[in-house]
């Protein structure tokens, strides 16, 4: 960037220092995409204040050394929101949205096979007067389908200036960049708000729909028939049979490759945590600060660490889905399902995405329109089984579940794994019918889903989504969870044992008293005081259940076993229907705190959380008693 | 029992008592289509409770008269959503939106 400074100075001097401009569209325009074109990485996500709508900001430097700031509002049909999310759009371009700062300029993105549909939108902005750019992003794919367009007719007769740009290819920006340089969108004075959005209800649609018309006849010409790709793709996923089926099969590899191909750098992971573990003991003395290192930050945050693959391998199957457009297919076939416990098939896409974290997930139901609707989701979504469960399911899985193929091809692990998130599934969907005997149920709701043209997954983007989704994942290793430790690790040292001791250190602990006190309640579910201890901690973060049996285990062994594997010492010490049970609890898995303060948050109160926690509680301790107690008759 | 849901979509445009007589054979809604039928958008109707807010959304996405709409698939042997081609874009539809939509066949 150090080439730019002769033109900062030819800026104007009453310029802002970055403007913030939007950039506005419908769903599946290309939108996010030229944002991380823009911005590359320099990218900031957070929420909107007071709601959990994810709100994308960054910054880019054009050619001509001005600096921009922009926001990525979520995507909108049109600005009489009907969605949460477009409500925030809505209110972001009114410039009365709370915490926000009204843009000065908007950039319009369309995509360019689909301008019938898009260009409505822009009609209807250019109602507010607001300074604007169209951006005409997806040129290549239009080109290649046959798609002329005249960009210097359609800037006549629109009266704002008209780019070409392909997000997803460097250099695809570039015409973007060189008219913001030449609107002069930095010398504006602030805007006027709140913008005049009651003109919006006043247009009609039909004479915007028209007006798309008379733009299209004389700017485009296009052949007549859809994306055959998209056709061809269709009459497959789509069909009454096979769709189903294809979606099956899709689901099943996913869930096989978490488990198969993160082995092997999960076993790096851990070879170098033990590495560095060895090293750490061969160079300090021996006392309370080796041992803190050893056994509270590495083995505790390392136990955690050590599932990043599989979450990554998660996400980015989710990530490419999403991307593919694949996932609002699945919510259609998966429609008439949803609605049979009284959920919309779009709930489908934030229960996914619990699959990875309740908490996107969460955020995710901003698109269901329906309060009620969207409250049901919210309440089921902690019962996907999340990634941060993964740990612990995979831990017990590979402590007590043989290593063998099943019918040739399953391997049995996998099957156990992939019977552990349907049991998830299954109750998500009894907890929905019971919610929908128990509220009141609002009239029937809308599906409308835009099924958009497929396109490659564009590895940048995805490179993009698992680097912002893995940042997460570590910064929690590397604050909640690692603090956790610190803190477990404190409470499992003190009070020390007593003279003449005999048992392991933990037990006289104030960890090992606050286990001791909860076993009595978790006894009748076969758990062990170490386990109640971890479940302490878990509260926190699911998977620090893991960490802090890392901990537990690693402290109440004697020195020579300090080494072992976490698995193989819970192979030997718990029975089989304690793994089970807890296996079990698991799928409910009541405790996590960022998801109890989403839904806080989402819901504006204490009732919804609360209600959450006490069904799940009573659910997991419920399911747990008779699983333990059935493996107990059973076994025995 | 799931009132909302008609058994079966089995003779799509042959009984509907709507008011339009003079063209009675051709019209019929969305939700009746036959799959792979083109047909013309005729009417979107306002459902009760909402203030029109669907009938203007359903219209915004493109379903507004004189447009042409074809049924790609349906799922759950007619009971599930309904794939709709309207303009350039396809949308997945319940039987609650895509009933107001009137159309008369090609």
């Amino acid at each position: 960037m150090a080439t730019v400074s002769p033109d900062v100075t030819s800026a104007p001097t009453t310029a802002l220092a970055a403007p913030l401009i939007a950039l506005v569209g419908n769903p599946n325009c290309g939108k996010t995409a030229l944002f991380n074109r823009l911005t590359g990485a320099r990218q900031k996500v957070g929420n909107y204040a007071g709601v959990t709508v994810e709100r994308k900001e960054g910054q880019f430097v054009s050619p001509k050394g001005q600096t921009w700031r922009v926001l990525d509002l979520p995507g909108a049909y049109s600005l009489l929101a009907a969605t949460p999310d477009e409500a925030i759009t809505r209110d972001v371009i009114a410039g009365t949205r709370s915490g926000e700062a009204a843009p000065v300029g908007l950039v319009c993105v369309v995509d360019a096979t689909n301008l019938r549909l898009n260009l409505r939108m822009v009609l209807e902005l250019q109602t507010l007067g607001v300074p604007m750019v169209l951006a005409i992003n997806m040129m290549d794919l239009a080109t290649r389908r046959g798609i002329h367009i005249d960009t210097a007719r359609l800037q006549a007769a629109l009266g704002i200036p008209v780019v070409e740009a392909v997000a997803v290819r460097a250099g695809g920006e570039r015409a973007l960049l060189a008219q913001l340089d030449a609107l002069g969108w930095t010398t504006l004075p602030a805007p006027q708000t709140p913008r005049p959005m009651e003109r919006i209800a006043q247009a009609s649609v039909e004479d915007t729909h028209r007006r798309v018309g008379e733009l299209l006849a004389t700017c485009v010409t296009m052949p007549d028939n859809a994306s055959p790709l998209t056709a061809r793709l269709d009459r497959h996923v789509l069909h009454p049979v096979f769709g189903p089926l294809i979606l099956a099969a899709l689901m099943f590899l996913v869930f096989q490759a978490v488990f198969s191909w993160a082995q092997a750098p999960m076993d790096a992971i851990e070879a170098g945590m033990g590495a560095l573990g060895d090293v750490l003991k061969a160079h300090m003395p021996e006392g309370m600060l080796r041992s803190l290192l050893i056994e509270g930050v590495i083995g505790g945050a390392g136990s955690v660490l050590v599932f990043l693959p599989q979450i990554v391998i998660l996400f980015g199957f989710i990530l490419a889905l999403e991307d593919s457009g694949y996932l609002p297919r699945a919510a259609f076939l998966l429609d008439r399902i949803m609605a049979s416990v009284g959920l919309s098939g779009r709930a489908f896409i934030p229960l996914l995405s619990s699959f990875a974290c309740a908490v996107p997930g969460i955020m995710a139901t901003r698109t269901i329109a329906d309060p009620r609707d969207r409250l049901v989701t919210i309440l089921i979504a902690p019962l996907m089984t999340c990634s941060a469960r993964l740990p612990v399911y995979a831990m017990l899985i590979a402590a007590f579940i043989p290593d063998r193929e099943v019918a040739g091809v399953f391997n049995l692990q996998g099957l156990v794994l992939f019977a552990l998130y349907m049991a998830g599934i299954g109750s998500a969907m009894v907890v929905a019918l019971v919610l929908k005997r128990f509220m009141r149920q609002s009239a029937a709701q809308p599906l409308l889903m835009e099924l958009p043209d497929y396109h490659w997954p564009h590895l940048r983007n995805l490179a993009l989504g698992l680097w912002e989704r893995t940042a997460i994942f570590v910064q929690r290793v590397g604050t909640i969870i690692l603090s956790l430790m610190v803190v477990l690790w404190l409470l499992s040292n003190f009070p020390a044992p007593p003279a003449g001791a005999t048992g392991p250190a933990i037990q006289y602990s104030a960890a090992g008293t606050l286990g001791r006190a909860l076993e009595v309640v978790f006894a009748p579910i076969g758990f062990t005081w170490q386990i109640c201890i971890a479940l302490v901690p878990g509260m926190a973060a699911r998977e620090v259940a893991v960490a802090a049996l890392g901990t537990v285990y690693a402290m109440s062994q004697t020195g020579d076993e300090l080494s072992n594997a976490l698995v193989q010492l819970i192979g030997h010490a718990w029975s089989l229907p304690t793994a089970l049970s807890l296996m079990t609890w698991y799928v409910f898995a009541p405790q996590c705190l960022s998801t109890v303060i989403v839904v806080k948050r989402e819901t504006n109160g204490w009732r919804m959380p609360l209600l959450m926690l006490g069904y799940l509680f009573a659910l997991a301790y419920g399911a747990s008693f008779a699983v333990y107690r059935a493996a107990l008759a059973w076994g025995g | 029992m799931k009132s909302h849901r008609q058994p079966r979509p089995a003779a799509p445009h042959a009984t509907r008592p709507v008011a339009a007589a003079a063209q009675a054979p051709s019209v019929t809604t969305l939700d009746k289509l036959p799959v792979r039928a083109t047909a013309t958008i005729r009417e979107v109707q306002a459902t009760g409770h909402d203030g029109g807010a669907l009938k203007r959304r359903l219209m915004e996405l493109g379903f507004v008269p004189g447009e042409r709409v074809q049924v790609l698939r349906r799922v759950f042997f007619g009971h599930g959503p309904l794939a709709v081609r309207v303009g350039t874009s396809t949308f997945a539809m319940r039987k609650l939106e895509s009933s107001l939509v009137e159309v008369v066949l090609a």
